[in-house]
């Protein structure tokens, strides 16, 4: 099958818990499990100093953390990773002005959002939409719907 | 475990509730968790609806976040998902992208659901659907949902239509036919105003140009204008992404020199800003670089070297990779250069080329393909060397799946195959270029492995007739026929039968040519063995010493295919058509278009019979007419049985997969005294051409001239009323040349009398030699088989010279 541009988005806490998983190729939940195990310990270990661009396998990870949050994205190795950098601050702007002032807890009761927000904006694996008006919109619509 | 009220409790727990418990849970966490799914699945149960949905949401998250197996929920949640309610369908959906998957069995059952939502004119409803539908979607859903995915691709919603693009590239993908319909939608979508809509469309295609660039090479005009347009970054992105699959491919597209020094320009403010990231991809895109343009790197030294003490182990990383790309590409160069004069010792060398394309990340496959075959050629003393180290490098099959290095594999493969005289243990090399992993390889590649076989194969079978043992080569007459009918039979066909039939678009990325080789060779190497095996296990079996009867024909056969392929053929130069003169009363036409009233009634005959042997054996009197040779068509598993057959076989060549890498430092050491004799003289490097010629620059591809077709049209026809050469359909059609190389001619070649015209290719039934004329004759990207058989010998500053060949099969 052909590879996917974005394999994966991870946002994990800083103990190494997994706040919220969307993945855009199948893996069993052993598989799942091993991987994020692997993928925390090495991004979690880095300093600020480091690069944000973590070579993994055959495929890269880009990371950024905002507070106590890392937003970790799991790449092919021929993708744009500046582009995949300002696509997780997108996200993380796209939720500080759905919930305000976005915080790890709004994040966990509200999982579906997140996702929700998550699947308007990454597609298939490729990033199809990066205007917030036209992510959030949808989702104000929905929420008054149902 | 929580406090005894929750049990009591008549009500179901949200999710809220769960997630609350469960981070008041400091310890027990697990068996707080095992007691709630324990709930769940009584409450998933329930025939309310209500109550069921929120079942599905809890464990949703913890299937989620905390990896439990929620299939159980699968049935269930296509209960749900048939409420009508919006908010129940929403729960569904959710539960379903995250845990349907191909072999979830319910899945059959959602075709139905998804069709109904899908033709829904709540737009959101139809949103869910088509999510639902990206992330879950296997070959029986896009199949069945082509048609209502059509409707969507025009349907008047905005909102709608775009996700329904989005959607339209996995269903491609698993689909392919959907394309048919489909596909016409997409591109008058290239042309609609809306900014969402283009940008969603140029998604779509930047990931359908990475498989198959040259079909979308007519909408280059359209998605530039988008380029010029767009305003948003991330469309320039992805239409840029696009472009660079497509650049390749038609050189007009790119002003290449300017561009580069522009990028390094860029990549030198990357290298010195703060950021680490930048520096990294600064390093990174350096390296990419460094290949073919090493002034880059040497004008930006001191900051490369200042990153290696930087703090980041990531980058440092990087920049050895780089330093050692350089430092191959300058020893490839240095060794090469004049014809290898400071080579002492040709066997070192060739043991050190083979190293080095072990080497992980190197991206020197191509020099080192060149120099071995090019070495191979002119000394003849390496020879046992060469052979020695392309069988190491053949019987890996780690190696075959490296594209880098399928270069250097067709080199090793065109020399074993060669000098296969020259090798210990023939079967072996037999075994190793038959292996079921060499189906990784491109079509081309794999033609010049047939071929190689076929080499073997008839000197296996003249050494044993001549020794008159008989018993070893019907070991490998056995594995032959599973080997080679696996290249010939059902992927193949394949292949061919898409190309014909369907849309080109979203088919395989090898060129129809190469396959054609690739069937053609293997077609006649079953032949041959169809013809050869018999008489071979009858002797076999009744142990015949003599070559009476049935047996000398077939000994008769292996007798002249040995002796083809023995003679060494050697190249021509430049000047040859020169010396050849023009035989009285020949009247070399510039086109044959009489010949086409003779011969115009002539169909080509059907692609299964296949005149056997090549137009170049004519000596052998021969004529294997229309063997007909049945196809067989071979399951795809087969292959993967033949592969675990091999694994047994050869199991310490199956390393476990995630090998570390290792940069290896081992080199054997110039001049070890252990290994070379001094007393050896230094071999004798032919030169091959007596010809004063400049030598070869390093590649550099020159974008002006469009091909090496039109450059020799150019050349040979000065003026313009003569029509064009032959030579554009021989270059093309039986020859491709791998890499950007310069080419060089002689200078006193003359074009009156180089060029027999043939106007019309398809009549050709002769072959032609055509001379280039000195000029800087670039090739972008076109590579060449390289057959022993077929006269063009590519070497360093000689031409090319360019025997034809029909490319119609014919009965002879």
């Amino acid at each position: 099958m052909k590879e996917m541009g974005i394999r994966f988005i991870l946002m994990v806490n800083k103990q190494g818990q997994t706040r919220l998983a969307q993945y855009y190729e199948w893996l069993t939940l052993e598989e799942r499990r091993a991987l994020e195990g692997e993928i925390v310990r090495k991004c979690l270990a880095r300093n600020e100093q480091q690069c944000s661009f973590v070579e993994h396998r055959n495929y890269k990870i880009v990371y950024r953390r905002y507070a106590s949050l890392f937003f970790l994205v799991g790449v092919e190795n021929d993708e744009n990773e500046l582009a995949i950098l300002e696509f997780i601050h997108l996200l993380v702007e796209t939720m500080d002005r759905h919930f305000g002032n976005v915080c790890e807890l709004d994040i966990m009761f509200h999982l579906e959002k997140a996702h929700f927000m998550l699947e308007e904006m990454v597609m298939n694996g490729s990033i199809v939409e990066t205007s917030k008006a036209n992510i959030l919109s949808p989702i104000q619509l929905m929420e008054k719907a149902s | 475990m929580s406090g005894p009220s929750l049990m009591d409790s008549l009500f179901q727990r949200s999710l809220e509730d769960l997630i609350k418990g469960l981070r008041q849970q400091l310890i027990g966490e697990q068996a707080f968790i095992s007691k709630s799914l324990e709930e769940i699945r009584n409450e998933i149960k329930s025939t309310d609806l209500s109550t069921k949905s929120t079942a599905l949401l809890k464990v949703s998250y913890l299937s989620n976040l905390h990896f439990h197996d929620m299939s159980f929920a699968a049935f269930p949640a296509l209960e749900v998902l048939s409420s009508p309610r919006f908010s129940h369908k929403k729960i569904a959906y959710h539960a379903i992208s995250l845990s349907f998957h191909d072999s979830t069995p319910v899945l059959l059952l959602i075709t139905n659901h998804l069709r109904k939502d899908l033709n829904s004119t709540n737009e959101f409803v139809v949103r869910l659907s088509l999510q639902c539908l990206s992330r879950i979607a296997n070959v029986d859903l896009a199949r069945d949902l082509t048609p209502e995915l059509f409707t969507l691709l025009s349907s008047n919603k905005l909102y709608v239509r775009k996700r329904a693009i989005d959607v339209v590239l996995r269903v491609f993908e698993k689909y392919p036919d959907s394309v048919r319909v489909c596909f016409k939608c997409l591109v008058e979508n290239l042309e609609n105003s809306d900014p969402q809509i283009l940008s969603a469309v140029v998604g779509v295609f930047s990931e359908l140009v990475c498989k198959d660039p040259r079909s979308y090479l007519p909408l280059a005009p359209e998605f530039y204008k988008i380029l010029v347009d767009s305003k948003s970054n991330w469309v320039s992105i992805k239409v840029l992404k696009i472009f660079s699959k497509l650049a390749p491919l038609e050189p007009s597209l790119s002003e290449y020199e300017s561009s580069v020094r522009f990028a390094v320009g860029k990549v030198r403010e990357f290298l010195v800003d703060e950021d680490p990231n930048l520096k990294y991809l600064g390093l990174q895109a350096l390296r990419i670089v460094a290949e073919k343009h090493l002034w880059a790197v040497s004008e930006n030294k001191e900051v490369v070297i200042k990153s290696l003490s930087d703090a980041d182990p990531n980058i440092k990383i990087e920049l050895l990779r780089l330093v050692m790309a350089m430092i191959l590409g300058s020893i490839l160069s240095t060794c090469s250069r004049n014809l290898y004069e400071i080579i002492v010792d040709f066997d070192w060398y060739v043991s050190l080329l083979g190293e080095m394309s072990r080497i992980p990340h190197c991206q020197m496959g191509d020099e080192i393909e060149n120099q071995l075959i090019d070495i191979g050629l002119r000394v003849k003393d390496v020879r046992p060397e060469l052979v020695r180290i392309a069988r190491d490098l053949l019987i890996d099959p780690a190696l075959l799946g490296n594209s880098f290095l399928h270069g250097v594999l067709s080199a090793a493969t065109w020399a074993s195959g060669e000098y296969v005289d020259f090798s210990r243990n023939p079967l072996e090399l037999m075994e190793a270029l038959l292996q079921p992993r060499t189906s990784l390889l491109p079509s081309s590649i794999r033609a010049i492995y047939i071929q190689s076989a076929f080499k073997v194969l008839v000197f296996c079978l003249h050494t044993c007739f001549m020794r008159g043992e008989s018993i070893a080569p019907s070991a490998s007459l056995d594995n032959l026929p599973a080997g080679v009918s696996a290249y010939a039979s059902y992927e193949s066909f394949d292949d061919f039968s898409v190309e014909n039939g369907a849309d080109a678009t979203v088919v395989h990325g090898q060129t129809h040519e190469a396959m054609m080789w690739k069937y053609k060779r293997a077609q006649n190497l079953l032949g041959f063995v169809d013809l050869t095996k018999p008489e071979v296990l009858n002797s076999s079996i009744q142990e015949k010493k003599d070559s009476e009867g049935k047996g000398v024909e077939t000994s008769k056969i292996i007798k002249l295919m040995h002796y083809a392929f023995s003679k060494e053929l050697g190249s021509v130069s430049l000047s040859a058509q020169v010396n050849v003169s023009v035989p009285y009363g020949l009247m070399l036409k510039e086109n044959l278009s009489d010949l086409e009233m003779i011969c115009g009634d002539i169909e080509p005959s059907s692609s299964n019979s296949f005149s056997f042997g090549n137009p170049n054996e004519e000596k052998d009197g021969l004529s294997f007419s229309s063997l007909q040779i049945n196809e067989d068509s071979e399951q795809p598993h087969e292959s993967t049985s033949l592969l675990a057959v091999h694994r047994k076989r050869h199991g310490l060549y199956y390393l476990p997969s995630g090998k570390s890498e290792i940069i290896s430092n081992d080199y054997p050491p110039a001049n070890d005294p252990t290994k070379t004799d001094h007393s050896k003289p230094r071999p004798v490097v032919l030169k091959l051409d007596e010809v004063n010629e400049k030598p070869v620059a390093m590649k550099q591809p020159d974008p002006r001239d469009n091909s090496l077709l039109g450059a020799v049209r150019d050349v040979l026809f000065g003026s313009e009323d003569i029509p064009p050469t032959s030579s554009q359909s021989n270059l093309s059609n039986s020859s491709k040349r791998k890499g950007k190389e310069k080419q060089h001619t002689d200078p006193r070649v003359e074009s009156k009398e180089s060029a027999v015209g043939d106007g019309n290719s398809s009549s050709r039934r002769r072959k032609t030699i055509v001379k280039v004329k000195r000029e800087d004759i670039e090739v972008q990207g076109r590579k060449m088989t390289r057959k022993e058989k077929t006269l063009f010998r590519k070497k360093k500053g000689t031409v090319v010279v360019g025997i034809n060949h029909d490319k119609e099969p014919r009965s002879l």
